[in-house]
């Protein structure tokens, strides 16, 4: 295929179906959500268990689809609409993502059928940070013990800032994600993830974070005691092999470690999305006072507020366009480690940055609460955050570059 | 359907003209740079891969193949070999494109063949003003019609001006609007003084002084009316662009080589997050700019009004470039700013690209 801009034609069908929904669903209830933190956005839940996810009508699927690109195109579009909204959707969510990397096909039959069924909304979530491991997965405390008498995995330990962790663990046919070590010696090799479903005794929701954004989504504090799951609920093989656990071929580690190559996009295409909102309210707010950006005046005439809007909007779009190249990599089976962090690095950053820089544009208009400039500000700070810190995803980018391994490029 | 991969004849074309640029362009960067010449022999050698003349129409001799993605992959190539000797190599297409789409039958005759010869004949475009706030739209060089001729007074600079050359391209005002004319090298009343810039030393540039220019009306560059210069403009942003990819890899790529061998405390300071994380925004920025870069060309090719995504392209362009030159300096150290490595050179080669402006090389 020749290098080419050009959405297919199925891709602006799901766009333009997406931006309504944005448009409609998801920002008359963004304040409100904001405001009201701890609130189930019910408006936004019903109508997306009820309507939404049954995905964008028309598209003709025997025609060809931009694959992985159209995915981040419906995340940037309904995160146009609201962050905190989109992450609060009843799905699998990253859950899902790991199940459906790592799991066999009984267990994708059985945790993520419910989530295409009737019934009431339910959610899915991943829980992988501990008080003292964030990005530094390795030194992940929570303890998952085989018991063989009743050949069941005991779980013990605390996970915090587990996204959707409340729904996920609180309402039936929902489930958590749950990453643990089955042997602290063996390093990374020892950890293993298993499927909590809802309401597992044991599993204890202990608290949600007070955020200074993306409030409308609920971010957990989950307490593990001796909490028991079967012990087909493992994802991925259940043996240590403690000299090599990055070539181990165990699907439960490196498939879960495979999501965030998934799903750095995913995120990358999210931040766009804020950064788009600001972008565009700014854009409207100048028109509106009369102040038009002049793409064809010379440097010497352009004024600070052209320049910043000009630099917002090519950063935004090299922003967009590298997360459409890490998408456009998982669709052809390429590996893209190195793509997909550059995507998440460049757009954590470049819409935090946008964001900032529309408040400042905006004067009191952006900082008044009666708009929503101020708050795409506070949410677009969490994508230079989750999902691997900007500096973690330099890490990861430098090390690919340099071919440096992790004990020489620490 | 979106994607990212140059099809097949241009992966070749890119293959081809990127082991070019590191055999003969390359090797030759510091000589040319600090000679301020460049050898015609890279020229005829660049001249036999035939570049210019693929994407030249094939009425008058050349290939047909005119792509802006294309032309901006080779921009880069060559740009990352040097930027004096891309800019060179690449000069006949600042005639011969704006001429392919809006000259008349009568001067695409009379233009392209010259530029399809045996021997490569260099092009050149006047458009650029030694002025503070200088604008490409609004040039202050005039043009008045008298008669059966136009009469041509200003001064120009920046204007490629390479041995042989026989005629540029120069932008002038006509009644407030823009339109550009033939001027032969050799014209009367046209004074030509050879410039020295701070970088992309080895291409010879010229101020050029027009007073009292007089061309024949036939010399005005389109059919009927004149020709819409801010196309030109757009591509030449577009493969200005990539030529600043060029530039800033070149730069990345020996500041990555470099920081692996250089070691302080024991170890190679790619090793330091300090350096690395640098590498690793330098890589990525390069990535963002050049898929910028192919944006704004893919709208060309499209026949897309791409001025704006040009101008925010190239605006990038020019930032990555001076930033991550900048970086290559830092990460050498002492050694980059000496003349011995290439970082100095490459700085002051990337900071020319606010005033390089409208060179049409797509």
């Amino acid at each position: 295929m020749p290098i080419d801009f050009e959405p297919t034609e199925n891709t602006e069908i799901s766009r333009l179906h997406f931006n309504r929904i944005a448009l409609d669903q998801m920002r008359p209830f963004s304040r409100k959500y904001d405001d009201q933190e701890h609130d189930l956005p019910t408006e936004w839940v019903e109508y997306w268990w009820n309507e939404g996810r049954f995905g964008a009508p028309k598209q003709d699927l025997s025609k060809p689809t931009d694959g992985f690109i159209t995915v981040c195109i419906q995340a940037e579009e309904l995160c146009f609409g609201d962050a905190g909204l989109y992450l609060r959707m009843p799905t699998p969510a990253l859950g899902g993502s790991a199940v459906g990397a790592a799991g066999t096909a009984e267990q994708k039959e059985k945790f993520l059928t419910p989530f295409r069924e009737p019934g009431e909304p339910i959610w899915g979530a991943m829980a992988i940070t501990e008080p003292s491991a964030g990005s530094d997965s390795a030194a992940i405390v929570t303890t998952a013990e085989f018991d063989e008498a009743t050949s069941e995995w005991v779980l013990n330990g605390t996970k915090i800032f587990c996204t959707a962790g409340q729904g996920a663990s609180t309402i039936d046919g929902g489930f958590v994600v749950v990453w643990a070590t089955v042997d602290r010696s063996a390093g990374r090799g020892g950890i293993k993830s298993f499927v909590v479903p809802a309401n597992t005794p044991g599993m204890k929701l202990v608290g949600t974070e007070d955020k200074l954004g993306i409030r409308a989504s609920d971010t957990a504090t989950l307490v593990f005691e001796d909490c028991r799951v079967p012990e087909e609920n493992l994802l991925g093989r259940r043996d240590v092999k403690k000299r090599d656990p990055k070539q181990t071929g165990d699907k439960g580690f490196k498939g879960a470690m495979a999501t965030f190559d998934a799903s750095r996009p995913i995120v990358a295409a999210m931040a766009v999305g804020v950064g788009r909102a600001a972008l565009d309210f700014v854009k409207s707010e100048l028109e509106r006072q009369g102040v038009k950006v002049r793409y064809d005046a010379p440097p010497s005439e352009l004024t600070a507020v052209e320049r910043d809007v000009m630099e917002m909007e090519s950063e935004l779009q090299a922003a967009r366009l590298l997360t459409w190249r890490a998408a456009k990599m998982i669709s052809s089976g390429t590996p893209n480690s190195l793509e997909a962090s550059m995507a998440k690095a460049k757009a954590g950053l470049a819409v935090t940055q946008i964001t900032q820089k529309a408040v400042e544009l905006l004067g009191p208009v952006g900082y008044s609460k009666k708009m929503l400039v101020e708050k795409w500000m506070r949410d677009a700070k969490i994508n230079d955050i989750y999902e691997g810190t900007q500096q973690i995803n330099q890490l990861i980018i430098a090390r690919r570059i340099l071919n440096y391994s992790s004990s020489i490029l620490r | 359907m979106i994607d990212f991969e140059p099809n097949e004849d241009q992966t070749l074309i890119r293959d081809m003209v990127r082991q070019f640029a590191e055999n003969e362009v390359r090797p030759n960067a510091r000589n040319c740079d600090e000679t301020a010449s460049i050898d015609p022999g890279v020229l005829d050698a660049a001249h036999e891969l035939g570049l210019v003349a693929n994407a030249l129409p094939e009425a008058h001799g050349g290939g047909g193949e005119r792509s802006a993605v294309t032309g901006c992959l080779i921009a880069e190539e060559l740009a990352w070999g040097d930027l004096s000797i891309a800019l060179a190599i690449l000069s006949p297409s600042l005639l011969g494109h704006p001429v392919a789409d809006f000259g008349s039958e009568a001067q695409q005759a009379d233009v392209l063949p010259s530029l399809l010869t045996a021997k490569f004949a260099p092009g050149s475009i006047g458009w650029v003003e030694p002025r503070f706030g200088f604008d490409p739209l609004r040039p202050q060089t005039t043009a008045k019609r008298d008669g059966e001729e136009y009469v041509l007074d200003g001064t120009k600079c920046f204007v490629p001006w390479q041995d042989g050359l026989a005629q540029t391209l120069v932008v002038a005002s006509e009644n407030g609007e823009l339109a550009a004319f033939f001027v032969p090298a050799d014209a009367e009343g046209l004074s030509a003084e050879r410039e020295s810039n701070m970088g992309i030393q080895a291409l010879t540039t010229a101020e050029i002084t027009l007073a009292g220019v007089r061309v024949p009306a036939s010399a005005r560059l389109g059919e009927g009316g004149p020709a819409d210069l801010r196309q030109v403009l757009a591509r030449g942003r577009a493969a200005l662009a990539a030529a600043a990819v060029g530039v800033s890899r070149a730069a990345y790529e020996i500041s990555l080589e470099y920081a692996k061998e250089r070691e302080t405390f024991g170890a190679p300071i790619a090793t330091k997050q300090a350096i690395a994380f640098k590498l690793a925004d330098m890589a990525t920025e390069i990535d963002a700019t050049r898929l910028l870069a192919w944006e704004a060309a893919w709208r060309l090719d499209q026949g897309l009004d791409s001025f704006r995504e040009a101008t925010l392209a190239f605006q990038k362009a020019q930032r990555t470039a001076l930033v991550v030159a900048d970086g290559s300096v830092q990460v050498f150290g002492g050694h980059g700013y000496i003349r011995d490595f290439l970082p100095e050179m490459l700085l002051r080669n990337a900071r020319g690209f606010s005033t390089f402006e409208a060179l049409s090389l797509v």
